[in-house]
């Protein structure tokens, strides 16, 4: 079966897609159906994905922070802390921000320019 | 052993504020950013010895003729209660003041990379999340955004480079090449180590001169290593589009599709508005490296590149021959 890390990354991939929290059955269930359909049921006959799996992947999603669980049902039901797009957003927030230790922690092309030199290269584009 | 310590505190003020200084205005560095990536390092690994060395040898001078006997003096009275009556006021003050900026700037270097390593950690897991591969290889992912982005993420064989939708679709393929040779650049010649030790540098000692222009400059001379790595495969038209395209899609408005005209010649004009725009640090980087790729001068001659890595390691040899030779005299 596929390794913790695709499993957190199947996992997140359904509740981003579904509207609704879920719960560790319902997302097996649903796992189930996409590796089925993606590579036929041949790959993973008997070795059928377990909820105690799920529920490992998702103990770790939400220990990074990005599931959240309704305490009062039981079965315990899941849901993404927020969108797709919004972490999308945190994550080039990171890149485009201007945190001291960005220039550390990572690499751009090109760092931020002013608007005025953004006009001196757009410009020059047009001379090129 | 007096003077020594009167030495090492004039290289230390030396090396604190005129030197950085000038070199930080310097034209040369961009002719040949990897000797100049050289000195400033013996300028900061020099500039913290003789800092550390001009005190310890002050301290040290009543208790010994040279370090290695006045460091055996000190460790009896710290470790063993020898009478302390030699050192006076000054002596120990200057003492604590050498051990305490030693393993101030220690815990800085480590602190620092601790901080680094968990924000990485962190987008990396993001990164595994949000972002596909791409076709351009292992290790490069695309991430779904509109503005054009490109950035590495070192951290060793997990080290990824990560392009935007938004970059893909405003770059032609041999644009996209030299950006991504260029990112990749950055990851083989293992610039994050400097960018690492500098960024600490500054943290640890933030109201001295030389640590802000050393990292302002450190930053520079890494993009213009890692531009010089594209140029070898990528026509220099072809990178400064890609460097204007960029830059001029990542400063508010994301239309770095629509300003694509069609290639032409190069056109040395319009570059002196570009070195002259002030702001930030990454700005002013921005911008040397675009009048450096639009005018270039040739690389230093080789014997004066080798006179500045030689006046390196004499800058470095100086302070630990301070510390060093009173010792081998006596």
């Amino acid at each position: 079966m596929a390794s913790l890390g695709e499993l957190e990354r199947a996992v997140m991939d359904l509740l981003w897609a579904g509207q609704e929290a879920a719960t560790a059955n319902t997302l097996r269930d649903r796992l189930a159906q996409t590796s089925a359909g993606q590579d036929g049921a041949a790959g993973h006959e008997g070795k059928e994905l377990a909820v105690t799996t799920v529920l490992t992947v998702l103990s770790r999603l939400e220990k990074k922070g990005l599931v959240e669980r309704e305490r009062g049902t039981r079965p315990h039901r899941y849901q993404a802390v927020s969108s797709r797009e919004d972490h999308t957003a945190e994550l080039m927030h990171e890149v485009l921000g201007s945190a001291p230790d960005r220039e550390a922690v990572l690499a751009r092309f090109i760092g931020s320019v002013s608007e005025g030199e953004a006009e001196t290269l757009r410009k020059l584009l047009g001379h090129l | 052993m007096f003077w020594a310590s009167y030495l090492l505190a004039v290289l230390a003020i030396v090396l604190a504020w005129p030197v950085p200084v000038l070199l930080s205005r310097a034209q040369w560095p961009a002719r040949s950013p990897f000797t100049a990536m050289i000195l400033w390092q013996a300028i900061a690994l020099a500039g913290g010895l003789s800092m550390i060395g001009a005190m310890l040898v002050y301290g040290l001078e009543p208790i010994g003729d040279n370090l290695i006997a006045g460091l055996r003096a000190l460790a009896g009275m710290v470790l063993y209660n020898a009478p302390t009556t030699a050192l006076g006021f000054w002596h120990i003050f200057a003492l604590s003041a050498a051990a305490l900026l030693t393993a101030h700037l220690v815990f800085t270097l480590l602190l620092t990379y601790y901080k680094i390593e968990r924000q990485r950690r962190r987008h990396r897991e993001l990164l595994s999340l949000l972002a596909s591969p791409s076709a351009e290889g292992t290790g490069t992912l695309v991430i779904s955004h509109n503005s054009p982005v490109a950035y590495c993420l070192p951290g060793g064989a997990r080290s990824v480079t990560v392009l935007s939708d938004g970059l893909m679709a405003a770059l032609e393929p041999a644009e996209l090449r030299a950006v991504l040779i260029h990112e990749n650049a950055h990851l083989s010649q293992r610039h994050h180590l400097l960018l690492w030790a500098f960024a600490a540098w500054r943290q640890a000692l933030p109201w001295l001169p030389t640590t802000r222009l050393a990292q302002e400059s450190v930053n520079s001379l890494i993009e213009m290593l890692a531009d010089d790595v594209a140029l070898k495969t990528e026509s220099k038209a072809t990178l400064i589009k890609a460097i204007a395209i960029v830059a001029s899609g990542s400063a508010g408005n994301s239309g770095g599709a629509d300003l694509r005209p069609e290639a032409s010649s190069l056109a040395l004009s319009g570059l002196d508005a570009a070195a002259g725009t002030s702001g930030a640090d990454s700005a002013r980087t921005t911008a040397s490296r675009v009048s450096r790729l639009l005018s270039p001068r040739p690389e230093l001659p080789a014997p004066i590149r080798s006179l500045v890595v030689a006046g390196s390691v004499l800058l470095l040899a100086l302070p630990t021959a301070l510390l060093v030779v009173p010792g081998l005299l006596g």
